[in-house]
């Protein structure tokens, strides 16, 4: 029989005016694997830093093993034996593995490397990690770092883990590897919550699953009496088909081809390393690797915002055929050649749109260069913005609305919109769905899928392998500025993918 | 007690609190008066008033003022839009008095009124622009430190100054510059309507009206804004963004050129190592306050000149120490400047719907 390990009543939590938690309660038991479920803003994270002290509820009551506890910072939580396993690791570069799970724990008695080490060891080999206590953290793969920061909790003896979707930087292979150590955790006893919005890793790790909408407690089922559907629809409030339309290709037509591509980094590092593919018209080609294996760095390479070493990108013009080569041409000069290029950059705000300036103003980005005069043209992109608002469903106040005061999502129609309005030959997007809900998501993929099938060629830099997998024709695998594989989408399997992700490029 | 950041506030809202703060400073700053000095509040404020607009030459004065300090924050404004923190508007209206001022000397008696009058322009236009290129090409050629480079300008524009009131001295041996075409009167701007700041005045109310367009209505504007908000969005729209800050900086120094000219050949008819007298930087509250806009920065530019002038005639008239003047403008000030954390932020008291 379980009993409760942690259990949370009637919480609420509110910043300023805005309800993040609306009395919420969740109960996990000794040996049990709970997911807390729900999209972006739902309130996932602010509750979970109440439990590790990071927020003190403004309502409610938190109780461990049946007592009544107040956690007023993330030590009061320790000595309850919460251990909170971040998303961004806090781990110190130079320093061991050893040295940082020590950093910050005040033992009693000299302070003794060497006893950390084995103390380490023994709990490696208890729950099946595998990590060297002695490697430098600057020398570690991501997965490793993780298993640092899980060992770390469990040294200082917590017995309830939370983890802050643990598997957004893994591979397939990883992920696996995680999820095997938490089963053999659980069946020690120890208490689990992983934040996730994965459904298919809902279903895979989990025992219980706890949802939340928009600040509020939905609901808490059996994982083994659900299915993806149902969570789906109590996470959203609405029922949504997750099926992507992905239709064959017409006529593809070869529209882009890189050969050879070498970048360097200010720093001296190859982050592109003799790089070559083809784009081609009407095809979906997807973008696998991990974070960081050079993705931005192809995508900038091509729009004319990085310094290419070596190689040739060369564009093939879809009514006369002509190759042009946009090797270190400035955005400019790529669109004075009549290359309708677009890109959805990784960081919206930063570098695709102005955040201080309303919807109108951010339109005016792409054309403010039309009309003869010195003077700006604003009656066309005013009615584009009226027109992407509309058509795109763009919650906001108005168009003249500073973009940073919207919604995660409802910043991303409004550049995808603007990407899209040119209709583009050519429209990289990067990452173009994260952070983003789940409906606002599909409308992007169903975007995506229209430029298509208007005869774009589509480069879409994902990070979910299964999206990738049901929305691409082609995906090509990066894997540390090399490429390891292009493979077609169809019929490719997760596990496949992993492994390039992680092997040498040829 | 928390600061929460407050949702748009309506404007008629926020003008009532800062209507609400001036009324509070003066509150504020007549106690501190009167517990100081002794005075009754009342007739020091009357007295501050009577020494900006007491007398039709006191208006026109505060007017010609109040332009000199507007045509000086006109031309920091671009630049700051731009991010590109030019402190140096000090030296480039240095550097556009000198220019006048050189010609006014050297050519005074031998050109025409009307080609001296286009020599002039063109000098202090030239010399302003110089001295806002320099830093302009470092920081965008070498990523260097614009704040510190342009300061420093500063100091080496008005040494030059220095210099070149013991090359130009006159009378000869006063080691400074007096009235230069004292009894030709070549070079000086003409009175018009009878008064010679009118010149000055309407210079500036066009240059106003010019800016006001330029920074909103044209593409130029539209680029210093993106570049301003985020170089990364500059450059991913294919902008040009060195261009950018070397043409916005030309344009900053060659307004702070113009109000150079305007000093020295519509108003001070002479040239000094304190011609620019630190409106280099008042400018840059005075740009600020106004939250970048040219027309708010009529209001901004005038209520800080009154605020010297009426400091300046309750300190003669009372025979104070100069101090309580200053400490006067910086209460004002300060409830001003303070007031717009209230248009931004509420505060909120106690842990409201807290429950233990």
């Amino acid at each position: 029989m379980s009993t409760a390990a942690l259990e949370l009543k009637n919480v609420t939590k509110r910043f300023g005016n805005i309800l993040a938690n609306n009395n919420v309660s969740l109960t996990v038991n000794k040996g049990e694997i709970l997911s807390v479920l729900g999209e972006n803003g739902s309130g996932k994270t602010t509750l979970m830093n109440m439990i590790s002290g990071i927020y003190y509820p403004d309502e409610g009551h938190i109780y461990i093993d049946g007592k009544e506890v107040l956690i007023h910072s993330p030590r009061d939580a320790f000595n309850h034996g919460i251990g909170m396993i971040h998303q961004h690791f806090k781990l110190v570069d130079v320093f061991s593995a050893a040295e940082n799970i020590a950093l910050g724990f005040d033992e009693p008695g000299r302070f003794d490397l060497k006893e950390v080490s084995k103390k380490v060891s023994e709990i490696s080999k208890k729950y099946g990690f595998n990590l060297d206590p002695s490697k430098k953290i600057y020398a570690m793969s991501v997965s490793e770092k993780q298993t640092v920061e899980i060992i770390k909790v469990l040294y200082r003896g917590a017995d309830i883990l939370i983890l802050d979707e643990p598997t957004a930087v893994l591979t397939p292979q990883e992920t696996e590897k995680l999820f095997k150590i938490l089963r053999s955790m659980r069946d020690d006893g120890k208490a689990i919550i992983i934040i996730t919005h994965k459904l298919h890793e809902v279903l895979e790790i989990s025992d219980r699953v706890t949802i939340l909408r928009k600040g509020e407690y939905i609901d808490t089922v059996e994982t083994s009496k659900t299915n993806e559907a149902e969570l789906t629809e109590m996470m959203v409030g609405k029922k949504v088909s997750l099926n992507i339309d992905r239709t064959e290709p017409k006529d593809p037509q070869k529209r882009l081809t890189i050969q050879n591509l070498t970048v360097i980094s200010p720093d001296g590092t190859k982050v592109l390393d003799n790089v070559g593919f083809t784009a081609k018209s009407g095809e979906i080609l997807g973008i696998a690797g991990i974070a960081g294996s050079g993705q931005r760095e192809l995508l900038e390479a091509v729009a004319g915002l990085q310094n290419i070493a070596d190689g040739k990108i060369t564009y093939f013009d879809p009514s006369s055929g002509k190759a042009e080569s946009l090797r270190n041409k400035t955005p400019l000069q790529i669109r004075d050649l009549g290359v309708r290029l677009s890109f959805v950059p990784e960081d919206r705000l930063g570098m695709g749109l102005v955040g201080n300036m309303d919807i109108t103003d951010n339109m005016m980005l792409r054309s403010y260069k039309s009309g003869k005069t010195v003077f700006l043209e604003k009656k066309p992109p005013k009615s584009l913005a009226e027109k992407i608002v509309e058509e795109l469903e763009v919650v906001t106040p108005s168009i003249s609305t500073p973009v940073r005061r919207l919604s995660g999502g409802n910043v991303q129609k409004v550049l995808v919109g603007r990407e899209i309005s040119s209709n583009p030959t050519v429209l990289m997007a990067a990452y173009p769905v994260r952070g983003l809900d789940i409906n606002s998501s599909y409308l992007i993929y169903n975007l995506l899928n229209r430029q298509k099938e208007n005869g774009a060629a589509v480069i879409f830099v994902g990070e979910d392998l299964d999206v990738l997998i049901e929305l691409c024709d082609w995906i090509l695998v990066l894997s540390s500025g090399r490429v390891s594989g292009m493979i077609p989408a169809r019929g490719a399997k997760k596990e496949e993918i992993g492994l390039m992700m992680t092997a040498r490029g040829k | 007690m928390h600061i929460i950041k407050r949702a748009a506030m309506p404007s008629w809202k926020a003008w009532l609190i800062r209507l609400a703060a001036i009324l509070l400073s003066l509150i504020v700053s007549g106690l501190f008066v009167m517990f100081v000095t002794k005075l009754n509040p009342i007739s020091v404020y009357i007295e501050m008033w009577k020494g900006a607009f007491g007398s039709s030459r006191k208006i026109w004065n505060t007017a010609q003022g109040t332009a000199i300090l507007l045509c000086i924050s006109l031309a920091v404004t671009p630049a700051f839009k731009m991010r590109f923190w030019n402190i140096g508007a000090e030296g480039q209206v240095m550097a556009g008095c000198i220019g006048t001022a050189a010609v006014m000397i050297l050519f005074g008696n031998k050109l025409p009124t009307f080609w001296l009058m286009v020599c002039m322009v063109a000098a202090s236009v030239a010399s302003g622009i110089i001295w806002a290129l320099i830093p302009a090409i470092f920081k965008a050629n070498w990523n260097t430190n614009e704040t510190l480079f342009t300061l420093m300008m500063n100091y080496v524009a008005i040494q030059i100054a220095s210099y070149l009131s013991t090359v130009w001295e006159n009378p000869a041996g006063s080691a400074h510059i007096g009235v230069i075409n004292m009894n030709t009167g070549k070079g000086w701007f003409p009175a018009i309507f009878g008064h010679e700041q009118t010149i000055n005045i309407l210079i500036v109310a066009v240059l106003t009206a010019v800016m006001f367009v330029y920074l909103k209505y044209s593409k130029h504007g539209y680029e210093i804004a993106v570049v301003g908000e985020s170089e990364n969005t500059a450059r991913y729209v294919g902008m040009n963004v060195k261009k950018v800050i070397l043409r916005t900086m030309a344009l900053s120094g060659a307004i702070c050129g113009i109000a150079g000219l305007i000093i020295v050949a519509g108003k001070d008819h002479s040239l000094s190592t304190t011609s620019a007298g630190g409106q280099g930087f008042t400018a840059i509250m005075v740009s600020w306050l106004a939250k970048f806009n040219p027309l708010m920065m009529i209001l901004t530019s005038l209520l800080i000149v009154f605020l010297e002038r009426g400091a300046g005639a309750i300190a003669t008239s009372f025979r104070i120490n100069d101090s309580i003047a200053d400490i006067v403008t910086g209460i004002i000030l300060f409830f001003i400047i303070g007031c717009e954390f209230f248009v931004n932020y509420k505060i909120v008291f106690g842990n409201k719907g807290a429950k233990q």
